[in-house]
């Protein structure tokens, strides 16, 4: 379970501050700050994307939860978006949900994650496997968004074994099938990449 | 909040609730009217004298704005009894010494006990009744000037987090401290269309006003806005006051912000500022020469950063350069 920083009820910079702290302590993973107020998102999610974190945010009960995830494979988000058409991001899904956790939360944030993702460069390549091979089948809550991100260039592959296992190969709505090998070689090739 | 107040009527009343003006502006005669302001603050230093000084400049700038000299002050004070009153002594001091470069005179005032101290005074001052500067007379094809770099309130947040230098400290209190003096008799001198002073709406609410007051709108060229030194780092770190924030979502739609625009740069904009410089819109021709007249008489970092249009879709325009 990432851990969380409850900022409920306080002001500019403190909940900055308490993130700051956390993410120092944090050498790679992911770590949820809960935000009550629009002014402590925006700021909060500035602080983490300058210090090269990727950023998801979940509203819930009027209040925000920031999912920020520092790893050595992140960048500042200008290195993302000067990297043109398609961003050199790859990304390595690994499950259906979002972090480990509730799994109706962990659903919401994947949406989320996804939304977001929209609004960045697409990724280079979007690799699927074990339960996340889920997220590209037609029930999948974020096909359309998948979607959306292969019409603007991104490479959207599923792992074969993956959906034999789960008998979604006839399910699969975006993108197209891969294996072990290609995956293997889109984690040593060019690019950064996120695994989530 | 004033708009729940009754309307004032009075042929008198030169400037009142209406325009969101700085101060009330009451002809006393064909000669003269007086000015009457007053401002509050809670500290944001921790010095005490520098609190005092700039809580007095502050107070002082609205009778500046509206083209006025000031005359009489009188303190405002809360304080806690828990505090030294050698703390309480300090402020006074701040706020009399800033009092007496303005040329006025501390009179009196009130204090009362209080959990947190909160210092400021109400000002009296005088003016011509036509040569009073309300923020509603800018004309189109005005340039904008600015006296006072931006970023108080971005710089203070980041005070509050441990996050700034000492040499900015000290050039931030300074700014907050200068009297808008200087650049006040300038611009009386030169001739200008409209003044307001830049506060806790920042720099973006209070040439909103303007504008709206003016029936015009206007076009800003962020890259042109003088800005203290740390600010955009701290803007970029996500140390920015809540206020920035509400300033911008007061303005909704009626903003317009180009696309080559930074995030920062607009956080910048709606930073509330504490003390801030005066905005005056001046016809172009004589834009340069108030400018080099400013520089001339130690407003240094006051630069040209927009101009007023007639009314458009948008009220405000914020690009990057001209």
């Amino acid at each position: 379970m990432a851990k969380e920083i409850n900022n409920r009820g306080l002001a500019c910079p403190q909940p900055v501050i308490n993130t700051k702290r956390a993410l120092e302590e944090l050498a790679q993973g992911t770590l949820i700050s809960i935000v009550d107020n629009e002014a402590a998102r925006e700021n909060v999610t500035r602080f983490a994307e300058n210090a090269g974190c990727q950023v998801q945010v979940a509203e819930k009960d009027g209040e925000y939860y920031l999912t920020i995830t520092k790893g050595e494979a992140s960048v500042p988000a200008e290195i993302v978006k000067s990297a043109g058409e398609t961003g050199a991001m790859v990304y390595l899904i690994t499950s259906n949900t979002f972090g480990s956790g509730a799994e109706d939360l962990g659903e919401i944030l994947m949406i989320s994650f996804f939304n977001s993702l929209l609004e960045k460069p697409a990724p280079r390549t979007i690799m699927l496997v074990n339960s996340g091979v889920r997220l590209a089948i037609k029930q999948s809550r974020v096909v359309e968004q998948i979607t959306k991100l292969a019409e603007r260039g991104s490479e959207v592959i599923s792992c074969g074994t993956c959906l034999e296992y789960y008998k979604l190969k006839e399910e699969l709505a975006v993108g197209r099938v891969t294996n072990m090998l290609e995956i293997l070689e889109n984690l040593s090739g060019e690019g950064k990449v996120v695994t989530l | 909040m004033l708009r729940h107040l009754p309307k004032q009527t009075n042929a008198n009343l030169l400037v009142g609730l209406d325009t969101s003006d700085d101060a009330a502006v009451y002809r006393l005669n064909e000669e003269i009217a007086t000015i009457q302001t007053v401002d509050f603050f809670t500290p944001m230093v921790d010095d005490p004298y520098f609190f005092g000084q700039i809580a007095a400049a502050n107070a002082l700038s609205d009778v500046y704005a509206m083209g006025g000299t000031p005359l009489l002050a009188l303190n405002i004070v809360c304080f806690p009894s828990c505090l030294s009153p050698d703390i309480l002594a300090e402020i006074l001091r701040g706020g009399a010494d800033k009092v007496a470069e303005a040329g006025a005179i501390v009179a009196g005032g009130h204090s009362v006990q209080d959990d947190e101290p909160k210092y400021g005074l109400a000002v009296t001052g005088v003016v011509h009744p036509k040569q009073v500067y309300s923020n509603a007379t800018a004309a189109p094809g005005d340039l904008l000037i600015v006296t006072k770099p931006l970023g108080t309130g971005i710089i203070n947040t980041g005070i509050k987090a441990d996050l700034v230098e000492k040499a900015v400290i000290d050039k931030t209190i300074s700014t907050m401290a200068a009297l808008n003096k200087e650049a006040a008799r300038v611009m009386q001198q030169v001739g200008v269309s409209s003044c307001t002073d830049i506060t806790g709406f920042g720099l973006l609410g209070h040439s909103a006003e303007m504008a709206q007051a003016s029936g015009l709108s206007l076009h800003l060229y962020a890259e042109a806005v003088p800005v203290l030194p740390g600010v955009r780092e701290l803007a970029r770190m996500g140390i920015i006051p809540g206020g920035a924030y509400n300033n911008r979502n007061h303005l909704g739609d009626r903003l317009f912000i180009e696309e080559k625009v930074t995030r920062e740069e607009i956080d910048i904009l709606c930073d509330p500022q504490t003390s801030g410089g005066l905005l005056i819109a001046v016809p172009a021709p004589r834009a340069s020469r108030l400018l080099t007249e400013l520089h001339n008489s130690g407003v240094a970092e006051a630069a040209i950063i927009g101009e007023m249009m007639p009314q458009d879709k948008f009220l405000i325009t914020v690009g990057r350069g001209k």
